[in-house]
């Protein structure tokens, strides 16, 4: 998902942070484009016209004009204006209080809820709680059906249901029994239906009066274009929803539904699914989205940290070095030192503005936190001399090396390679921009 | 919303699924049948002219004045006119770039024809987005015998529920359809087949889940064969268009197909939800792309959602939009009519 909304908008924030100064044309410009990248990604016209006059009124005013970076500044307004629409961290499921707690799914015909209430269930499972599948699509041909199959896969408990009786029946007999056999949470599959359906709806409400849900999971399928926002809303204001899950989203959707969806409901995406087996669910976490729509990783945060744990001196001498192609085994030492002060790896990679692009290369070139300190003790196991000139590194010194550090042959072979590739890189990128790589802190930062 | 149109225009006329492609657009919504309707058209028209008697009482005439007063009413050509346009088109579904290109061919036509109020410049923006999703292609045949129509489509727009509504249809004009249960992988996907041939007394092939689809649907071929039967419905099961490997499987079945007769499938029909985005584009070129389509289905069009994305997917892959689903229930199709369709499209 999202990776196309993704190149767009880098490719307008690049030629932003280019501009020394700007001007209410480069910014109108920027605009123009951000918001055409919205809406191909299926963000509802109206949440796209409030968004980018946000950011207008911000980007004009002086916090952007006054400031060093104007470009990086509207960068950072987009970003936090996305943050706010998309919320700022996961929400988990309420599941506290007096069991059995109940679950329900709503949504339209063919968004998923069937599935994606059995991968509920497998998931609470993995985490040790007792779950209940009740089948309440009594219109849909074989949908019991199919939740009774999918229980015995995810090796939960079903109700079974009787297709007479009304779901309200159902979602009241399957509540006690589920108080019967010690279950303790119940997780209520309902019939998909349209959110014009005033009749439908109410027997929503009717459900939601029976079953006293503590959650309410609105199932929105990330495909979904325009009409999203009319949808959500609806489901919304008839029957009240505590959360959304988004489906389908491994496809090459843009996903912008779940913006608008966001947007009109104020209610948090709660999960997405990516796949049709039962263990393709995620917990959602929208910053992380956010950071990957804007395809800059969170540079902010990125930033922040890096302005307070980075020695400033040093990124700078790092960028002469990497110009002049001076990059030794000190500089890759000093390097990692760094990042393992900043944090985890993967979060740095994250991180990481154009990190896509490189991130096979990277992967594989970046160790992991206990290699880290294996290379520590290498590169602190050689002379002065090694480390400004690895090409001196002959067999017999890698011994020494190795025995020094008390790591292996191998070790010491792998990470002069990994350093010798990274060193290509460099060279590579050097032609272009050193933007996109962690060790090169943005211009300006630090001026 | 489709559906509330429907009924409104029905009592007036007739129903077809061809309308004239004059650029000019009649305001009497029958506009010129072509001649040729056929027996199955006729036959959908009584049904739904039926199903119309119950519908809303309100004339054509009003409901498209509500919508005159909201835009075009007699105003002036400028930007915030096309800005509320664009509004309209997009809040539709219709793609950025293809409301773009509406656009610039309105501009030739303003300057050609000198359009300068809202009424004419409604009309000019109707015909030209007409010209694209009306594709000239002759009616779905329904023969030879064995017709064999594969059903392509994501996950959960309609595709087995469409299948029932057709057989449907066909039976109604005494045809004798056969369902094969090539999806084998959605749980209960055969059960849910199986309830409709059964309130339909259509039979249906099927093996077991998990069965090889191919296998399915060869025996599925085998046994139409045998019995004379008229339509072969196959049921696939829903893919994302992004995975290659269940699109190769749908090639496969294909494949297997055309192993039994040569230029089957007759008909390849592509089932889009009408609820869905810009991503319906994609759908349907990558699935045209495995599989060549012959026909679009566009369902859920009783919702809200105007499903213009269709405008861009006819425009740019020239594949006729044959039916729409507008319901749960198995008479809620009707055959599409690219006029209604661009009336409903400027339905606010
Ligand atoms: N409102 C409305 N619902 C529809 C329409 N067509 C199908 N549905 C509903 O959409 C849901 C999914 O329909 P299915 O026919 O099972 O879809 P499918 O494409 O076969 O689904 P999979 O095989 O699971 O991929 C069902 O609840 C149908 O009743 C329609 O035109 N309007
Ligand atoms: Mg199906």
């Amino acid at each position: 998902m999202f990776e196309n909304l993704q190149k767009r908008l880098d490719a307008v924030f690049k030629r932003l942070k280019g501009y020394g100064r700007l001007t209410e044309e480069n910014i109108q410009d920027a605009l123009r484009e951000v918001r055409l990248a919205l809406l191909e990604a299926d963000v509802n016209y109206k949440v796209v016209k409030d968004f980018i006059k946000r950011i207008k009124e911000r980007a004009v005013g002086s916090e952007v004009m006054e400031s060093l970076t104007p470009g990086q500044q509207v960068v950072k307004i987009v970003h936090d204006e996305l943050i706010e629409l998309l919320g700022r961290s996961a929400s988990p499921l309420s599941l506290a209080g007096r069991t059995p707690v109940v679950i329900m799914l709503i949504g339209l015909q063919g968004s998923g809820k069937t599935t994606t209430s059995a991968k509920i269930a497998r998931f609470l499972k993995k985490k040790g709680r007792r779950p209940y599948l009740v089948p309440a699509d009594v219109a849909r041909p074989a949908a019991i059906k199919q939740l009774m199959a999918l229980s015995g896969q995810a090796g939960v408990d079903c109700y079974e249901t009787e297709a007479k009786e009304p779901p309200q029946e159902i979602a009241r007999k399957a509540i006690m029994q589920a108080s019967l056999k010690g279950l303790d949470t119940v997780i209520i599959d309902t019939a998909g239906r349209l959110h014009i359906d005033e009749a439908l709806m109410g027997e929503l409400r009717a459900m939601k009066e029976t079953a006293s849900p503590q959650e309410i999971l609105f199932v929105a399928d990330a495909m979904t274009g325009q009409d999203a926002v009319n949808i959500a809303r609806s489901f919304d204001e008839a029957v009240g929803i505590t959360g959304i899950v988004l489906t389908k989203i491994e496809g090459d959707a843009r996903g912008g539904a779940a913006l608008s969806i966001r947007a009109v409901t104020q209610k948090p995406i709660k999960f997405i699914g990516v796949g049709e087996k039962l263990n393709d669910l995620e917990v959602f976490y929208p910053d992380r989205l956010a950071n990957r729509i804007l395809g800059m990783g969170d540079v902010l945060s990125l930033i922040e940290k890096a302005t307070e744990e980075i020695d400033q001196k040093k990124a700078l001498e790092l960028q002469e070095k990497l110009k002049k192609n001076a990059f030794t085994l000190e500089d890759f030492r000093d390097q990692l030192k760094q990042i393992r002060r900043m944090g985890s790896l993967q979060d740095i990679l994250n991180m990481i503005p154009g990190f896509n692009k490189l991130s096979k290369k990277m992967k594989g070139l970046l160790p992991d936190e206990k290699e880290l300190i294996h290379i520590e003790a290498i590169i602190n196991s050689m002379t002065p001399e090694e480390r400004t000139n690895y090409k001196i590194i002959n067999a017999s010194r890698r011994r020494r090396i190795a025995k020094g550090s008390g790591t292996s042959v191998q070790d010491v072979n792998k990470l002069l390679k990994n350093y010798t590739q990274m060193q290509k890189m460099f060279k590579k990128i050097k032609k272009g921009n050193l933007k996109g790589l962690p060790f090169s802190i943005p211009k300006g930062l630090f001026g | 919303m489709l559906k509330g149109l429907f009924n409104k225009l029905s009592e007036k006329t007739p129903f077809s699924n061809k309308y004239a492609t004059d650029k000019t657009i009649n305001e009497d919504i029958g506009g010129k049948d072509r001649a040729e309707d056929n027996a199955s058209a006729q036959a959908m028209a009584s049904g739904l002219l039926k199903k119309f008697k119950n519908g809303l009482q309100k004339s054509r005439k009003g409901f498209i004045n509500q919508v005159d007063a909201l835009i075009f009413r007699k105003r002036k050509i400028d930007d915030e006119l096309l800005e509320e346009l664009e509004e309209l088109l997009v809040t539709g579904d219709i793609s950025v770039s293809c409301v773009t290109e509406i656009f610039e061919r309105l501009k030739k036509e303003i300057k050609r024809n000198a359009i300068s109020d809202g009424d004419a410049l409604k009309e000019a923006l109707k015909s030209i987005i007409l010209e694209m999703v009306d594709i000239d292609a002759p009616p779905i045949p329904w023969a030879p015998s064995p017709y064999i129509c594969l059903m392509a489509g994501v996950n959960g727009v309609g595709k087995t529920t469409t299948i029932a509504k057709l057989a449907n249809i066909l039976k109604s004009q005494g045809k004798n359809p056969l369902f094969v249960a090539s999806d084998t992988f959605r749980a209960a996907a055969i059960d849910q087949l199986l309830v409709w041939g059964k309130r339909l007394n259509i039979p249906v092939i099927h093996h077991q889940q998990g069965a090889d689809p191919s296998a399915v649907a060869y025996d599925g071929i085998e046994a139409a064969i045998k019995r004379g039967v008229d339509v072969v419905f196959v049921d696939t099961a829903g893919r994302l268009h992004t995975k290659v490997n269940l699109m190769e499987e749908l090639k496969k079945i294909r494949r297997v197909i055309k192993k039994h007769i040569e230029d089957a499938p007759h008909e390849t029909l592509l089932v889009l939800d009408a609820t869905n985005g810009q991503n319906a584009l994609n759908q349907a070129r990558q699935f045209n792309e495995a599989t060549p389509i012959s026909g679009i289905i566009l369902t859920k069009l009783d919702g809200t959602a105007k499903g213009g994305i269709v405008v861009t997917i006819a425009n740019e892959l020239k594949i006729p939009i044959r039916y729409i689903g507008i319901g749960e229930k198995m008479d809620d199709l009707e055959p599409f009519s690219p006029k209604l369709f661009v009336d409903a499209l400027f339905s606010s």
